[in-house]
């Protein structure tokens, strides 16, 4: 989960690093009200989008007074960036900045460790620094066994050829940092930029800090964090079933078992969909090993109330879970939802007791369902389907 | 032969008294693999049984399971706040292979444990996996047994059921093992592990190798394939439509920026000499041409 820049501004503030006042408005009052609380002088109201190149947008301005933060509220709130819809921007206090740095940590996938990233010039875009002026991106490793201690700290900021006189101060601010990373579960911290200010003081100016959704057990509070008001209403719905699913754009609604296999259906249906006018998977659902009518009822609920869906591919394969299990489940939803079941369905089992799975489905002969045998043959199907009901 | 897992393997499990341990310990029986013991310390000095007469010792640790049993594979059904104490206690007692089930583990505990695990020299493999099977030999891990059977074939995936589909296509030819390393973003056993550990087989003829989107692991496996394998590998990669930013249920099947599409893999793959298929039985396709010419 990634977090909004308030979020992470406060998540910072938490764990001790310094920050600036912030504070998020929703409205041009708002913003108004929060520049007033700042003392009234010089804010930036910043759009909060969980996208970068907001700046160049238009979307982070300077004001010298509420009235002004007023009016840059006003133009900034309901601003599209890179199809992020603003909804909130904070106001921020200003600052005096002299310098800026960058730094990160993240996990290093490759390397099954972590990777602190450091730069003595910040505010440009990371990856156009990283391909333009490699060597002036400090790359660190770092033990997950030990994390940021003292002396990692010092690596870093040695490597990132700070000047001396900074170097226990920023050092101090990464400790800080990995004690957000470490203590709160995240998966990134970045700090672009770290700043100092003439005043001589090393701010976090702006972060952005993506959570582990596993590790979400033991924080209660990040439960709060989720932006509940972006999901998509489908998205929504599914999540409160216990669904993994996502919304996708195309027509042909999808449901599978087991992650990769459902990915992979995707692709071989938009493959197929080539044939047939440019007909894409409408979304991603994973109902999981165990294929019980329940989750296949839930599944298809999700589905059919998609007006994008045009038809449907169920794609299954019985592992553990037999086929004739599945093909009962996919009766008994299909009787459960009666009229509401309402669009053509390509069905394609395999694996366990694949026959007699079949046989279950060709026996209920149901008016709305063909069966395939193969992953390839229903996917063209599935697309020709959602082609003719257009 | 087989890769990391032989009939000669004894194997426990950590969790098998909980409701899922216990399920996929009688499929695993059942399927032929020597279950040794289970541990929870609750239960130690208990026995449980399982059908065709088994009976399986419960030990209160895993260091007593092994001095009891000579188990060298611990497989891991704990839940995910317990995963972590889990595979440490299985490092600590010196277990050469932890396969871990578990899904949803806190990708801080995988970085830590697989750390730990590293400096004590134990292979791990998963989390968030289905195991690893030798047809006909042993099978440790969730993996539907009879979808399959032995042959030339080895296999490596970050999938699951995509393993099951492709276990399933190619069961005439069999499998001399195939691993489900797991979809999340640190796994204890990569793609690499498995591409020379199959290269170094004399049993397997040649290697299927199923990836995804996010990461570059698939990258980097097809520059280790140019490099060392000389036997035909055949792969495929899911993940063509997914939308950059968008978790679809592998925590590590997520795109950000230009890194880890679906496409750049193909091509690393492609450019390694390795075929991609297009569709899972495409795929198989390829695989049923290279080793019977059909």
């Amino acid at each position: 989960m990634d977090l909004y820049e308030y979020q992470a501004r406060d998540m910072f503030e938490k764990h001790g690093v310094p920050v600036l006042p912030g504070i998020v408005a929703t409205t041009p009052a708002e913003a108004r009200a929060a520049a007033e609380k700042l003392g009234g002088g010089v804010v930036v109201v910043k759009a909060q989008v969980k996208t970068g190149g907001r700046g160049k947008a238009g979307g982070v301005k300077l004001a010298k007074s509420p009235e002004e933060a007023e009016r840059h509220a006003e133009a900034i709130l309901g601003m599209d960036i890179k199809g992020h819809t603003v909804h909130r921007v904070m106001i921020a206090a200003g600052a005096a900045i002299a310098e800026e740095f960058y730094f990160s940590v993240l996990l290093d996938r490759a390397e099954r460790r972590y990777l602190a990233m450091c730069s003595v010039e910040g505010g440009m875009e990371i990856e156009q620094l990283a391909v333009e002026r490699p060597d002036a991106l400090a790359r660190v490793a770092v033990d997950p066994l030990v994390g940021i201690d003292a002396a990692k700290a010092q690596e870093i900021v040695a490597a990132a050829n700070f000047p001396e006189e900074l170097r226990e101060q920023v050092a101090d601010v990464i400790q800080k940092l990995w004690g957000v990373y470490k203590n709160e579960d995240a998966t990134l911290v970045e700090v672009n930029p770290l700043v100092r200010t003439e005043d001589g003081a090393i701010v976090a100016l702006d972060g952005k800090v993506t959570l582990d959704e596993n590790a979400a057990f033991r924080h209660e509070d990040h439960a709060a964090l989720e932006d509940k008001s972006a999901a998509d209403p489908l998205e929504a719905k599914a999540k409160h079933m216990n669904l993994n699913y996502v919304k996708l754009d195309g027509s042909v609604g999808i449901i599978g078992n087991g992650a990769g296999l459902v990915m992979s259906t995707l692709d071989v249906v938009a493959y197929a969909g080539e044939r047939f006018g440019g007909q894409k998977p409408a979304n991603f659902l994973d109902i999981g090993g165990g294929a019980s009518a329940e989750v296949m009822a839930n599944g298809l609920d999700v589905i059919l109330h998609d007006p994008q869906v045009k038809s449907v591919f169920v794609n299954v394969f019985g592992g553990i879970t037999s086929c004739i299990a599945v093909a009962d489940g996919i009766v008994g939803a299909l009787k459960a939802l009666g009229d509401e079941a309402s669009k053509p369905l390509v069905v394609r089992l395999d694996g366990n007791a694949v026959e007699e799975g079949r046989a279950i489905l060709a026996a209920a002969n149901h008016p709305l369902v063909t069966i395939e045998e193969t992953m390839d043959g229903a996917a063209a199907k599935a697309a020709e389907l959602a082609a003719a009901a257009q | 032969m087989a890769i990391f897992l032989t009939q000669d393997s004894k194997v426990i499990v950590q969790g098998m008294t909980g409701s899922e341990g216990m399920k996929h310990t009688q499929r695993m029986l059942a399927s032929g693999t020597t279950i040794v013991g289970g541990v929870n310390p609750r239960k130690a000095g208990t026995e449980v049984e399982f059908p065709a007469d088994v009976t399986v010792p419960v030990f209160g640790t895993v260091a007593e399971a092994m001095e009891a049993t000579g188990a060298d594979v611990s497989v891991v059904f704990v839940p995910p706040a317990f995963t972590k104490a889990a595979v440490m206690e299985a490092v600590d007692a010196g277990m050469p292979l932890v396969v871990i089930i578990t899904e949803g583990v806190p990708v801080a505990d995988t970085a830590e444990f697989f750390a730990y695990a590293q400096s004590k020299g134990t292979r791990l493999i998963g989390p968030n996996c289905p195991g690893l099977i030798t047809p006909g030999q042993s099978n440790v891990g969730i993996t539907p047994a009879s979808i399959t059977g032995p042959g030339r074939i080895g296999l490596v995936s970050k999938s699951g059921t995509l393993t099951y589909q492709m276990l399933f296509e190619l069961r005439d030819i069999g499998f001399t093992t195939a691993v489900g390393i797991g979809g999340d973003p640190i796994v204890g056993t990569t793609h690499i592990d498995c591409l020379e550990a199959f290269q170094n087989d004399p049993e397997t003829a040649a290697i299927v190798m199923i990836g995804e989107i996010g990461g570059d692991a698939e990258e980097r496996a097809a520059a280790y394939i140019k490099a060392n394998v000389t036997k035909p590998v055949v792969g495929y990669v899911a993940g063509f439509e997914a939308p950059e930013g968008k978790t679809m249920g592998h925590a590590g099947a997520i795109v950000s920026g230009s890194v880890g599409t679906a496409q750049a893999k193909k091509e690393a793959l492609e450019a390694a000499g390795v075929k991609v298929g297009t569709t899972p039985s495409e795929t198989a396709r390829l695989m049923r041409e290279i080793l019977t010419g059909a």
